[in-house]
């Protein structure tokens, strides 16, 4: 199938302000649930609030748009309910970890077969460019108009420290890589969680003076090394992309399968 | 012997109705006075095959509910005053979306952490309006295991049949006070199975276009049927929309689906309200002293009456209306600063003659306490 025959035309245009980095995420996602062959009915996107989140309307797929930051939590339901399916999370920076920090750190721990991607354009867009938790100190915002003071997450850290099995980053630059860790991401079996940063030209690009789209996406570029290079030893503030964490530990449905099953009586 | 009885807290007559009516899947945090029926139902549910978490807090537990029932689960979750005030949120969303599940709040002293182990009646209006927006809501009370497990199984029932959440809201008293319950045979009380849409795969399905008599089949979500669902305000497919007709629509569906059948959801129960006097009006454990009072008060001659409300909202204004007309006085008895009363009060011929008697300290209201202002009202010293 061609892209395009993922997406709900119907619903177009889509409200993303030109130069956004979300629709990259978008058809990486699409590209890959191509890739790996997945029919439309086999996936399902569940989204919280903002300009990330307005993703799920866009895609053919089991689509489900709900509060801001409880993304996760609805997806914990609806994937218990039904783990048969393959449930994708796409997520702002605000919704997943200031809004919906406990829940991504309860859906690590629990380790719950869903695919949290974290498109990460260190802004609220939707509400018109405040700070949030992954701005970073020295930022500029329309809520920290004397500069950002607030320290900020490191995704990658937080997720692999609150148990995620499967944990990565990448930038809506490197689309082969966005493609094939999301190829890898939605095939872990468990939680398994994907930073993507993006560019956000209309509010963090222009409060911060980062120029055009294009220019914030040579910056993802210029600013990224892959993980474990020796770039990054001789300039510590190269942000690190790639495969952080990978490992095998029980997913919380086919644990709940043993529990019915000692509640059977062993049966 | 067809029938089980058993020697029960209401909180464990909630728990099986609840499985009796079906129930596949609950989330939930602890909190007392609600956690028995997290506790059993983490026993139990898991024996039927059935879905139980417990969530990290109230906020995804109540999400978690909504995402199971989509997927066609019936859903479950319970909780009490601060537990209830976080679900604010989702059970907003779920009135939008049309998700049918089941909130049961027992209450606890409030505001604030306030009496977490004492009884009290004050969420009544927090259930109708807690929600931001306009809307509506189903909520219903009992105030004895047996009518615990007969309004459990009615709230599936009402949220399968309006695709609405159905609040249940129950007390402290009537969540701890073990008394005799018997379970009903399968079968013997009727269960709403979930209407689901006759549309083929590969057909398009509006999961929000009505059928001609009002009701809106569901697919479950994540089998053959692909299609939206948001909080914002949606077309027939789910898809946002700030279309004014569309907007002014939906609003309307969401209100008028439940305030206008408030006559088929209103559920009560009247002991000697034929030639009564004096009307009492109450509901949940404060109907038990109620009773007590009017069963006492009969013995002497006292012609007194009492109506107990099991459906609080939509508020059975028509029931309290032709009840409360030519009376000599209405006393309401409920254990908050008059909530129901402000009801009643609107409901009545004559509001003048509508009097409170409550209990504000925790402790249970007796049925001195509403003798008392039967008493005063009656001009008699108490």
């Amino acid at each position: 199938m061609a892209v395009r025959d993922y997406l709900r035309e119907r619903f177009f245009p889509h409200i993303w302000c030109p130069g956004c980095g979300h629709g990259v995420v978008l058809n990486s996602l699409l590209r890959t649930v191509e890739e790996l062959g997945f029919t439309k009915n086999q996936i399902a996107v569940v989204s919280g609030i903002g300009c990330s989140s307005r993703i799920s309307g866009y895609v053919d797929f089991h689509t489900l748009h709900t509060l801001h930051g409880r993304a996760l939590a609805f997806a914990t339901g609806l994937k218990l309910q039904k783990p048969d399916l393959r449930v994708i999370v796409p997520m702002g920076d605000g919704d997943a970890l200031a809004i919906g920090g406990n829940h991504f750190l309860h859906a690590a721990r629990r380790n719950i077969d869903l695919t949290a991607i974290v498109m990460n354009n260190r802004t609220y867009g939707m509400t018109g460019g405040q700070y949030s938790p992954l701005s970073g100190v020295g930022t500029a915002a329309t809520t920290a108009p004397y500069g950002n003071i607030d320290p900020g997450f490191d995704t990658v850290r937080l997720a692999a420290a609150a148990g995620a099995t499967f944990v990565a980053r990448t930038t809506t630059y490197h689309v082969q890589q966005l493609v094939k860790i999301l190829g890898e991401a939605i095939q872990h079996q468990g939680f398994s969680v994907v930073e993507v940063l993006s560019q956000c030209p209309t509010y963090f690009g222009r409060k911060n003076k980062a120029g055009s789209a294009v220019d914030m996406m040579r910056q993802f570029k210029d600013q990224t090394t892959p993980v474990g290079s020796e770039a990054k030893q001789g300039n510590p503030a190269l942000i690190e992309r790639g495969v952080f964490v990978r490992e095998q530990r029980p997913e919380y449905c086919a644990a709940y399968d043993e529990v019915v099953r000692r509640a059977q009586g062993g049966r | 012997m067809s029938e089980q009885v058993r020697f029960v807290q209401g909180n464990e007559a909630c728990v099986e109705a609840a499985l009796y009516a079906g129930l596949g899947f609950f989330a939930g945090y602890p909190i007392t006075p609600s956690t028995e029926i997290a506790e059993l139902l983490a026993l139990k549910l898991p024996q039927r095959g059935g879905k139980f978490i417990q969530m990290e807090d109230e906020i995804s537990s109540m999400c978690a509910i909504i995402g199971a029932s989509l997927a066609g689960g019936k859903a479950m979750t319970a909780t009490s005053g601060p537990g209830f005030s976080l679900m604010q949120e989702a059970l907003g969303y779920a009135i939008m979306t049309e998700i049918p599940c089941v909130i049961v709040n027992v209450q606890r002293g409030g505001p604030s952490t306030g009496l977490p182990t004492h009884v009290a009646q004050g969420d009544v209006n927090q259930t109708r309006w807690g929600v931001h927006g306009d809307h509506s809501i189903i909520v219903l009370t009992a105030s004895s295991a047996q009518d615990v497990f007969a309004m459990t199984v009615e709230a599936f029932n009402l949220a399968e049949t309006y695709r609405t959440p159905v609040i249940l809201l129950f007390d402290e008293v009537v969540a701890h006070t073990r008394e005799r319950l018997l379970v009903p045979e399968p079968g013997v009380l009727p269960l709403v199975e979930r209407l689901t849409t006759s549309v083929p795969e590969n057909v398009n399905y509006h999961p929000y276009l009505p059928r001609e008599d009002g009701r809106l089949p569901m697919s479950d979500f994540g089998g053959i049927h692909r299609y939206n669902v948001t909080g914002l305000f949606h077309d027939m497919w789910g898809f946002p929309t700030e279309d004014p007709k569309t907007v002014h629509e939906l609003l309307r569906h969401l209100v008028d689906k439940i305030e206008n059948r408030t006559h088929i959801i209103a559920h009560y129960q009247t002991y000697h309200v034929e030639d009564a006097e004096f009307l009492i009006i109450s509901y949940g454990c404060s109907a038990r002293s109620a009773r007590q009072l009017v069963e006492d008060r009969r013995l002497r001659g006292d012609r007194i009456g009492l109506l107990e409300l099991q459906t609080l909202w939509p508020f059975p204004a028509h029931i309290v209306q032709q009840l409360s007309a030519g009376k000599k006085a209405v006393i309401v008895a409920e254990m908050n600063t008059g909530q129901v009363t402000a009801s009643v009060k609107a409901a009545a011929d004559d509001p003048d003659r509508v009097f409170l008697a409550n209990r504000l300290d925790g402790q249970f209201i007796t049925h001195y306490d509403i003798r008392n202002v039967l008493r005063l009202v009656q001009g008699k010293g108490v």
